[in-house]
């Protein structure tokens, strides 16, 4: 209730004539996903501004939770959010675009164990164990693993002996590798980007479970943001895959472009909050 | 080989080497000691100052239940690289996830003493009781609960070979909020302690190599005196003392004294050489005296009867046989000449001469003034005598003659005679020297025999009858003989007049 109220402020704040000004920056957020390569952001960066002619600015912060209530308050212009703030907020914010990966907008939850841990086959043999989550915000990294849990008739808050948000799936990742968890679950996306970058990471965990597909993380604006800007920044992003420029961006990404989603893109998440938000 | 037939020439610059080796070797030891303790000290006051600031970083985490967090502040000092090249020195591939080294463990407990989060987590689990872990972490964790005052602690008695360093991580108002233990090996020390033994040594064979030879050259440098008069020793026995040419060290400390001895002691053999070289001369003498003496009264005593009887012959008997007379005179002669012979040997002392004046001494210098003028030779007459001293007169007058007639012939050409005569209450001494040839060792010791083989002039017995005489008169004769000049000293003592 409590974060009810506040988001309830910061809506009213930004309906407040000129507390949204046109700012001469175009802010963007980003989840802290594996996007940790500052050289590679450099290049982006300079690409969208080239493209909008105008300077832009990343904003990246350790948590969600951070970014996404930067875009409810109004201090971004456009954020790449996971599909599970996205879809708890959608009141407040536009979707704009989805990353297209392996040629649909669409991606898995993983569980990952160590690589040595060969016992550990289901979800049910980590009870009682130390289990790694990504972020409170994260579909796959929270989200998918409750929504599993209870389905197996599992009470989440009891089932792990201890369970830690690693606030990053590449960090859970390493948590599992080093053993600090026994089990984790990342975003697959994210996980098989790992798997290319550092495969001395990846080789050291196990998949034991994939989820069904879900909505990739989208690119979302703020609510009352600039309609001409908002044209641009979606045209530029879709221009990517036109330009070799763009492209060989992409593919530092593993996507192959933007699409703009369809209305039931994210039902699926809807769903997994709806069972584990009333649980 | 003993170690004390070892020289001393060795033996001592050795020694010097031997104590500077020591003293090197002592003075690294200590050095390296040292070097360990502060290693270690550092060790462990870098560990504590780590702990303290690490436990202010965790108690965000501590506070907030971040478990990720407090992992990453705990894994910040070990390093991501240190990981990378620890999985390749086990054989492993290069990783990117870190677990920390056995060597340097790091690891967080709840206010339980449970694992909280630790740098190798496999080894450490979240949630496991550290006093479970065993015997030594038991001990730990009953330090950490005794612990009273939230200062850390350090332990080093509970494992070998580890440090252990407990932080206590504190709340703001000081509540504990859970322990930081810092176990770090002792092998941690090895590179740096290393890296002070290469220096050591280093430094150490610097100082060798200076040092080194000098202390040889030192010790060498002391025993030099020491090795000179050990070689002069050995000389002496194999070698005449009086030959031995020594230059020994001048000083006073030791070696400075024992030469000094030394050389008193060459000195005084070679005077007890001398001595009994000249008692043995004497001794000799005096048994040829006693013999030439034995005969010539046997040869006397039948030669008086055979010339008193050639002299009756003469006196009686008339018409002789002119061959018998002829016959007579011959042996007369014969005789006679043997009677010469025999009282040349027979050195009698005439016991009616007058007491020695001044003016004998003159008829001396008169009667060999002839000679001197032939050989052109300069006579120095250096006598203080002016009154007479008692002592018989020819025996002395035939002594002095005989001496500078030998002087005189000793001479060569232009050469220098000089007589030296002077006279004490007690003594009578004279001393002829000459320049010239000298007198070597063998001719030395048969000097004054009759008919000395080594004599090539004369009938050898003009210093047979010398020393005859001056035995009788109880003097010394001495002779000295080197390349300079030969000098025959004469003392006679003065009771002898006073006897008679």
């Amino acid at each position: 209730m409590k974060r009810r109220n506040f988001l309830g402020l910061i809506a009213l704040a930004s309906a407040i004539p000129g507390a949204a000004l046109a700012r001469p920056v175009v802010r963007i957020g980003l989840t802290p996903v594996f996007l940790d390569d500052q050289t590679f952001l450099n290049r982006w960066q300079a690409y969208l501004e080239e493209r909008l002619g105008g300077r832009v600015e990343f904003i990246q912060r350790s948590s969600y939770r951070e970014i996404t209530e930067l875009v409810l308050n109004g201090r971004l212009d456009f954020a790449w959010l996971c599909g599970y703030p996205y879809v708890r907020y959608q009141d407040y914010m536009d979707l704009l675009l989805v990353p297209i990966y392996q040629g649909e907008p669409l991606y898995r939850s993983y569980l990952i164990v160590a690589a040595e841990d060969a016992r550990t086959r289901t979800f049910a043999d980590l009870e009682g164990r130390l289990f790694a989550f990504s972020d409170p915000l994260s579909n796959s990294g929270w989200l998918v693993p409750q929504a599993q849990l209870l389905s197996g008739g599992h009470d989440p808050e009891h089932f792990f002996a201890r369970t830690f948000f690693a606030g990053a799936h590449r960090n859970v990742v390493e948590a599992v590798a080093v053993g600090l968890a026994d089990g984790g679950s990342v975003d697959g996306y994210v996980y098989e980007a790992l798997a290319r970058l550092h495969p001395e990471l990846t080789r050291r965990t196990r998949i034991i479970w994939r989820s069904e597909t879900y909505g990739f993380p989208p690119v979302v604006a703020r609510r009352g943001a600039d309609p001409e800007l908002r044209e641009r920044f979606r045209d530029a992003l879709q221009g990517m895959q036109d330009s070799e420029q763009g492209r060989a961006l992409l593919e530092q990404f593993y996507l192959d472009g933007f699409e703009a989603p369809e209305a039931e893109l994210y039902t699926g998440i809807e769903r997994l909050m709806r069972r584990v938000e009333r649980a | 080989m003993h170690l004390r037939d070892l020289s001393y020439r060795v033996k001592t610059p050795l020694s010097v080497v031997l104590v500077i080796l020591l003293t090197a070797l002592i003075l690294s030891s200590v050095l390296l000691v040292r070097a360990y303790q502060d290693s270690r000290a550092d060790l462990i006051s870098n560990a504590l100052d780590l702990g303290t600031v690490l436990s202010r970083t965790l108690r965000p985490a501590m506070t907030r239940d971040e478990v990720w967090q407090a992992y990453e502040t705990i894994m910040s000092p070990l390093e991501r690289d240190a990981g990378w090249q620890y999985a390749v020195e086990q054989g492993g591939e290069p990783a990117i996830p870190v677990e920390g080294k056995p060597e340097r463990e790091i690891y967080v407990l709840d206010t339980r003493n449970r694992v909280y989060v630790a740098s190798r987590p496999r080894e450490y689990p979240m949630l496991q009781p550290l006093a479970r872990r065993g015997p030594e972490h038991a001990e730990l964790v009953r330090r950490i609960e005794t612990l009273e005052d939230r200062r850390p602690l350090v332990v080093d008695d509970v494992w070998s070979g580890r440090y252990v360093m407990v932080v206590p991580i504190l709340a703001e108002d000081s509540a504990p909020l859970g322990t930081l233990v810092l176990s770090y090996s002792s092998s941690l020390l090895v590179p740096r302690f290393l890296n002070a033994v290469e220096q050591v040594i280093l430094a150490t064979l610097l100082v060798l190599i200076v040092l080194l030879p000098l202390g040889w050259y030192w010790g060498k440098r002391l025993t030099e005196p020491l090795a000179h008069l050990s070689d002069c020793m050995r000389k002496v026995g194999s070698e005449v003392p009086s030959d031995l040419q020594c230059d020994l060290y001048e000083g006073r400390d030791e070696i400075g004294q024992v030469s000094m001895r030394f050389r008193r002691m060459l000195e005084e053999l070679r005077e007890k050489q001398d001595l009994e070289r000249s008692m043995i001369a004497s001794e000799r003498l005096a048994a040829v005296g006693r013999l030439t003496a034995g005969i010539a009264h046997e040869i006397n005593n039948p030669l008086g009867g055979m010339l008193n009887a050639i002299s009756t012959y003469r006196r009686h008997g008339g018409e002789r046989d002119p061959v018998a007379d002829r016959t007579v005179s011959l042996l007369e002669r014969g005789l006679v000449q043997i009677k010469g012979t025999v009282g040349a040997l027979l050195v009698e002392a005439r016991l009616e001469s007058h007491a020695l004046t001044p003016d004998d001494l003159r008829d001396i210098r008169t009667l060999i003034q002839p000679d001197i003028q032939r050989k052109g030779l300069e006579l120095v007459w250096d006598s203080t005598l002016d009154a007479a001293v008692p002592l018989p007169s020819s025996q002395v007058r035939q002594v002095l003659l005989n001496l500078l007639l030998n002087a005189i012939q000793a001479s060569e050409e232009g050469g220098r005679v000089v007589c030296w005569l002077r006279c004490d209450e007690a003594f009578f001494r004279a001393a002829v020297s000459n320049s010239g040839s000298f007198i070597d060792r063998e001719q030395m010791a048969h000097l004054f025999e009759p008919f000395a083989p080594s004599r090539h002039d004369g009938h050898g017995l003009g210093l047979w009858v010398t020393y005859q005489l001056i035995q009788q008169l109880d003097g010394r004769i001495e002779v000295k003989s080197n390349t300079v000049a030969t000098v025959f000293e004469v003392t006679l003592p003065l009771h002898q007049g006073e006897q008679s």
